[in-house]
């Protein structure tokens, strides 16, 4: 199929980017999007011009580092896929894609495609941890059961990527969906509980820091979450959130 | 040729690493300090050392590709990690997960090194839950496990099919605690181009800012490499985008042996290739191979008609199928280990009995298990005679909550719902056996030099077994080389800081960018991805799940002239301080064709089939691996000297003390 | 407990509180003006009752206005702060595909609802303020009846409170579910209580336009 393909050019982060237009042919239905983003790059390059760059590595959906803005959705139009996993077979024969980087005031573009998405690492390290020393010395695994509901449910939310699908989609570029995932991984066990006062205002303070919007219950994020985080896991770090400001 | 010391500590086996670890030299905390280490990878080994060294005390700089360490490569592993833990009460333990282990790598691994692992892998359970890791539970709250390929008891723990996720973001917690204390600087978005040696010791890395293009120059008291596997050099492969083999490489141009580069797992359920275009393969879980069975059709006239669409699979009557590996191989059916699984698979593809277009798949089929689950669960949800459609949909809903994630994978990627029709799989590169070779303490033959996880050669010989990489990247990262470091560090509490403006860095600085100015300015014409495919296609023709000594010579040739051409005719466009993706490609496709040549070499060498490698000259009457243990009973170690053909061999004698070296049998 | 007052969340908490104290006024004010379709005796004896009793003037109405003022200026305020954290705009962006219209858009109902509750202010308010405190006129328990039915004579006036309703009905559908979100109440009885709050953004809003047309049709014949 032939494709018309508008993507945010920008050289770095201190230049003006612009869209710009290409046209590609021979796009099949069993590429990725990616994939078809490799063939415009080969033919780019052929042509003696810079290649798009975008972030990627696992192309499996896993390790959070593809992006993009596909025609107005981070992802892309199908659900619980990130872009790597979109296959061109969503799209038709003549489509205009319109291709944005993920944009917040907080994710600042990097080039082209690629933002910097710092601002997460630093979330996590303001709090998105248990203090156990790495030395392997504590008690049996199974010296605490928990309950299976429970695991599963802090895996679930564990399952987060990372990828800012979730502030890509907020109209307000609002980090709760991110950071709600790890304080309620560790809320929901007993060995996170013990620091579970600390851990959500310090990173809820981060979080503010790195200058995100605030949450309005829009839902957006859960809807284009690639791993399908839940929006309870807000509800349960504003509850969090309410009790250790109490007892803080 | 030279021999290499392993320096494994003498005793007993199940003694040595406890007597090792008190025999050692120790650092005292004030000491630690004033000691600086690189930790160059941070997945699971480096993530897990970075953190560890920085809680023992330690100033750790971490440096990874990627724009945060949580992306690192271990977070795609899926099925599991394996601990003698013998929770299920099914005669595991740590001799048991030591044998296992050996026996699965073919004898091709060190004795001492593998129980350590093994002695070490509860361990690592128990530091994982500590660390909030939310591994499946029963509904007594205990922690699940399965099983994996290559063993009869039930020692994998797991998460659903994301472990490596839930894993890794333990590490990267772990880290992230440190980096909050001040103790672990990151460097990401940095790419190790070089290794620093002072006075023969490792002392510093020269390594490229991704986004800025600066060459920085970063100085410590020991480097340790955990940078993983050189799947890549196969272009397709399971591995990520950017993993790649530079840290590695550059560490062996600096002296660093490198080990067994040949042994190379290629894994047997993989989605297969769908046309040109791919760019990866995706795995899917060795895990269903708990519940999945595989099979071809039994007449090759029926293979054909599916292959033209003619026939659809569920049409075939159940004595109209070949589950080959449970025919050939009863005692373990569908869970033999990889490579005897990928071999059976080739095998059958090659008789002509593949599923696909193209004629290289098999199906992976869970009808059965779909079936059985739905029974077992209507029973115990009190259905009396339900319908069997009823049996499908509860059946389906336990294979969902089981491996959902991997399912709907297999949906988006092949858009065929593998709930109702047999997923289709075919072998794919999934890990590298080979790599630096360490010693005992996983140091390199370059002093200062460490290396773990995947990216060193130690502990699956010539075959890993599932469920093996996530517990040696951890094992390796917390629990061994945080202790065997100090040994050596223990000599530089009085060095100080070590400085970057000495000539050694000036010139290693000097040689990189001469190297990256080399890459800019060739004769432009084809893509870095053209070679790249080129080599991926010589090796895996070539080098891939069966070698002979006639297409190996061919391969080396063949490397060695696309390596010229690369270096003529490779056109990277862009500057080199600036975000460039293409030069980074660049530079790590240039090492591939390095080491894709030594590959070769060593599989060429070793005239036997073991594990991974398996040379068609060496096979028993009915098809299966035929070992020298009297002849290649060692490990491969390659010295640089330049050019890949000029490589010198020195050979690390496996010793076996506490195990019998056996034919390896699944039957 | 700065945390309490400085964070992202215990904004949204402070949005949330206060909407749900005006959700508490409306169904009251709505009561009472039902009584003037059914009862009007029983509404002029309630209006002066709330027009006259100290505890409610001097406590609750300032309590009132305060939540209004709190509510507004906090939902302004957070409004600029979104739009800051989204300094450059996307070309394009497909809202509609993953959120409801009216939950992404609660300023501009927010405004209109401002904007009529200046209006009604205005209308009732002022002039009750007038009436009590600057020209100091008597007590009279009867006169609430005839000025409400009076007020809906116009038909703008009847509009404006119909599109003033409408668009406080998209308001209530997306915040009042929204404010237990935000104070982080999410439990078994959750779906329950989603679609009470569902079924009040409608009933409500759709009530008092039924009784500005009850008025508007059956004006007082004298």
């Amino acid at each position: 199929m032939k494709l018309y393909l508008k993507i945010w050019r920008q050289k770095d982060a201190d230049s003006k980017g612009q869209m710009v237009d290409y046209e590609l042919n021979g796009v099949e239905g069993d590429m990725s999007f990616l994939e078809m983003l490799d063939v415009l790059n080969e033919k780019l390059i052929n042509e003696d011009k810079e290649p798009v760059e975008f972030d990627h590595d696992c192309r499996e959906g896993i390790c959070g580092a593809c992006s993009l803005m596909i025609n107005g959705e981070p992802h892309g139009p199908d659900r619980l896929v990130t872009t790597c996993q979109l296959h061109m077979r969503k799209f038709k024969d003549g489509d205009t894609i319109v291709i944005e980087p993920f944009r917040a005031t907080a994710f600042p573009v990097i080039k082209d495609l690629i933002v910097d998405r710092s601002s997460f690492d630093r979330i996590q390290q303001a709090g998105g941890y248990i203090s156990v020393n790495t030395s392997g010395n504590t008690v049996d695994a199974n010296a605490i059961p928990i309950e299976k509901e429970n695991a599963d449910d802090s895996f679930y939310a564990a399952a987060c990527i990372g990828c800012g699908a979730c502030v890509a989609a907020c109209k307000n570029a609002s980090a709760m969906l991110f950071t709600s995932a790890k304080v309620s991984q560790f809320a929901l066990l007993p060995q996170g509980r013990v620091e579970a006062t600390e851990r959500v205002l310090n990173m809820v303070r981060q979080m503010d820091l790195e200058g995100f919007g605030n949450c309005t219950n829009t839902g957006a994020c859960e809807v284009e979450c690639p791993k399908g985080i839940s929006l309870e896991n807000i509800a349960r770090m504003n509850r969090e959130y309410l009790q250790a400001s109490m007892k803080g | 040729m030279g021999i290499l010391d392993s320096k494994v500590p003498s005793g007993p086996l199940a003694e040595k690493w406890t007597k090792h670890k008190n025999d050692i030299n120790l650092v005292n905390p004030a000491n630690k300090r004033n000691i600086d280490i690189i930790v160059v990878g941070t997945g699971l080994a480096g993530g897990a050392a970075a953190a560890t060294l920085a809680e023992l005390g330690y100033n750790v700089k971490t440096f990874c590709y990627q724009d945060s360490p949580r992306r690192a490569h271990s977070i795609a592993a899926q099925g599991g990690i394996n601990a003698s833990k013998n929770y299920q009460g099914d005669g595991d333990s740590d001799y048991r997960l030591f044998y296992d282990t050996i026996k699965g790598g073919d004898y091709r691994s060190r004795e001492a090194n593998v129980y350590r692992l093994a002695e070490v892998s509860g361990n690592i359970i128990d530091q994982c839950v500590a660390q909030g890791v939310p591994f499946a539970r029963e509904y007594g709250g205990l922690l699940d496990n399965r099983s994996f390929g290559g063993v009869l008891v039930s020692r994998t723990f797991y998460a659903k099919g994301q472990t490596g996720q839930q894993l890794l973001l333990g590490c990267y917690a772990a880290m992230n605690r440190q980096i909050n204390r001040g103790k672990i600087k990151a460097y990401n978005r940095h790419e190790m181009l070089d290794l620093v040696l002072v006075d023969g010791k490792a002392r510093g890395i020269i390594a490229r800012n991704l986004v800025t293009g600066n060459i920085e120059r970063h100085a410590a008291h020991a480097v340790v490499l955990a940078t993983g596997g050189y799947g890549n050099v196969f272009f397709l492969s399971t591995n990520a985008m950017g993993s790649n083999v530079m840290a590695a490489w550059r560490a062996h141009r600096r002296g660093a042996f490198f080990a067994n580069p040949c042994f190379t797992q290629i894994h047997p359920t993989c989605i297969p290739v769908s046309g040109d275009h791919q760019s990866k393969l995706t795995l899917m879980s060795e895990s269903l191979r708990n519940d999945g069975r595989i099979w071809v059709p039994k007449r090759l006239e029926d293979a054909q008609a599916i292959r033209e669409g003619k026939l659809k699979p569920t049409q075939l009557k159940e004595e109209d199928r070949d589950y080959y590996l449970e025919r050939r191989y009863p005692a373990f059916g569908n869970l033999v280990p990889r490579d005897v699984a990928s071999r059976a698979a080739k095998e059958r593809c090659d008789a002509g009995f593949g599923v696909n277009k193209t004629g290289e798949a098999v199906y992976l089929d869970f009808e059965a298990a779909i079936m059985r689950y739905g029974k077992e669960k209507a029973l115990t949800s009190g259905l009396k005679d339900p319908d069997k459609d009823t049996i499908r949909q509860l059946g389906e809903e336990v294979i969902e909550a089981k491996y959902g994630n991997l399912f709907q994978m297999y949906e988006k990627i092949v858009d065929q719902n593998p709930y109702k029709t047999p997923m289709m799989i075919y072998p794919a590169v999934h890990y590298t056996m080979g790599g630096l070779w360490v010693d005992y303490n996983l140091q390199t033959t370059v002093p200062g030099c460490y290396c773990a996880g995947e990216a060193n050669f130690s502990d699956h010989g010539a075959n890993r077994l599932g469920a093996s990489a996530l517990m040696q990247g951890l094992a390796d990262g917390y629990f061994v080389l945080p202790y065997t470091i100090g040994d050596y560090l223990a000599d530089d509490i009085r060095t100080g800081p070590i400085p970057t403006d000495t000539p050694e860095f000036e010139k290693a600085e000097n040689d990189t960018r001469e190297r990256l100015q080399k890459l800019m300015q060739a004769g432009g014409k084809h893509s870095v991805d053209y070679y790249h495919k080129k080599l991926g296609k010589i090796m895996w023709n070539k080098c891939g799940m069966s070698r002979n000594e006639k297409e190996l010579k061919e391969a080396i040739q063949e490397i060695a002239e696309l390596r010229e051409d690369f270096w003529k005719n490779v056109k990277v466009p862009g500057s080199i301080d600036s975000k460039n993706e293409e030069l980074e490609k660049a530079g790590r496709v240039a090492d591939f064709l390095e080491l894709g040549e030594l590959f070769a070499k060593d599989a060429l060498l070793r005239n036997e089939s073991c594990g991974g490698h398996f040379r068609e000259e060496y096979q028993t009457k009915e098809g299966e691996a035929l070992r020298d243990d009297k002849n290649f009973k060692y490990v491969a170690a390659w010295e640089y000297k330049g050019k890949p053909s000029d490589a010198v061999l020195h050979k690390e004698d496996l010793v076996y003390e506490n195990i019998e070296l056996k034919t390896r049998s699944y039957k | 407990m700065s945390a309490l007052i400085s964070s992202s969340i215990a904004r949204k908490v402070v949005m949330a509180l206060s909407g749900l104290f005006l959700v508490l006024f409306l169904a009251q004010h709505f009561t009472i003006n039902l009584t003037s379709v059914i009862a009007p005796d029983t509404f002029n004896e309630w209006s002066h009752f709330m027009g006259y009793n100290p505890l409610v003037q001097f406590l609750l109405q300032p309590i009132l206005i305060a939540g209004i003022v709190v509510h507004f200026a906090m939902g302004i305020y957070l409004e600029l702060q979104n739009n800051k954290a989204r300094a450059v705009k996307y070309s394009k962006f497909s809202g509609n595909a993953n959120s409801p219209w009216v939950s992404r858009n609660m300023i501009l109902s927010g405004m209109v609802v401002l904007a009529f509750i200046i209006l009604h202010m205005y209308d009732f308010w002022v002039h009750e303020m007038a009436y009590k405190y600057v020209e100091a006129s008597p007590e009279d328990p009867t006169r609430y009846y005839a000025e409400t039915v009076e007020k809906f004579g116009p038909l703008w006036r009847t509009l404006i409170y119909i599109v003033a309703f409408v668009l406080l009905a998209l308001h209530l559908w997306h915040g009042f579910a929204s404010s237990f979100q935000s104070i982080g109440w999410n439990n078994k009885y959750s779906a329950g209580l989603k679609t009470f709050t569902k079924i009040f953004a409608v009933a409500i809003p759709l009530g008092f336009v039924f009784i500005a047309l009850y008025h508007h049709l059956n004006p007082i014949t004298h």
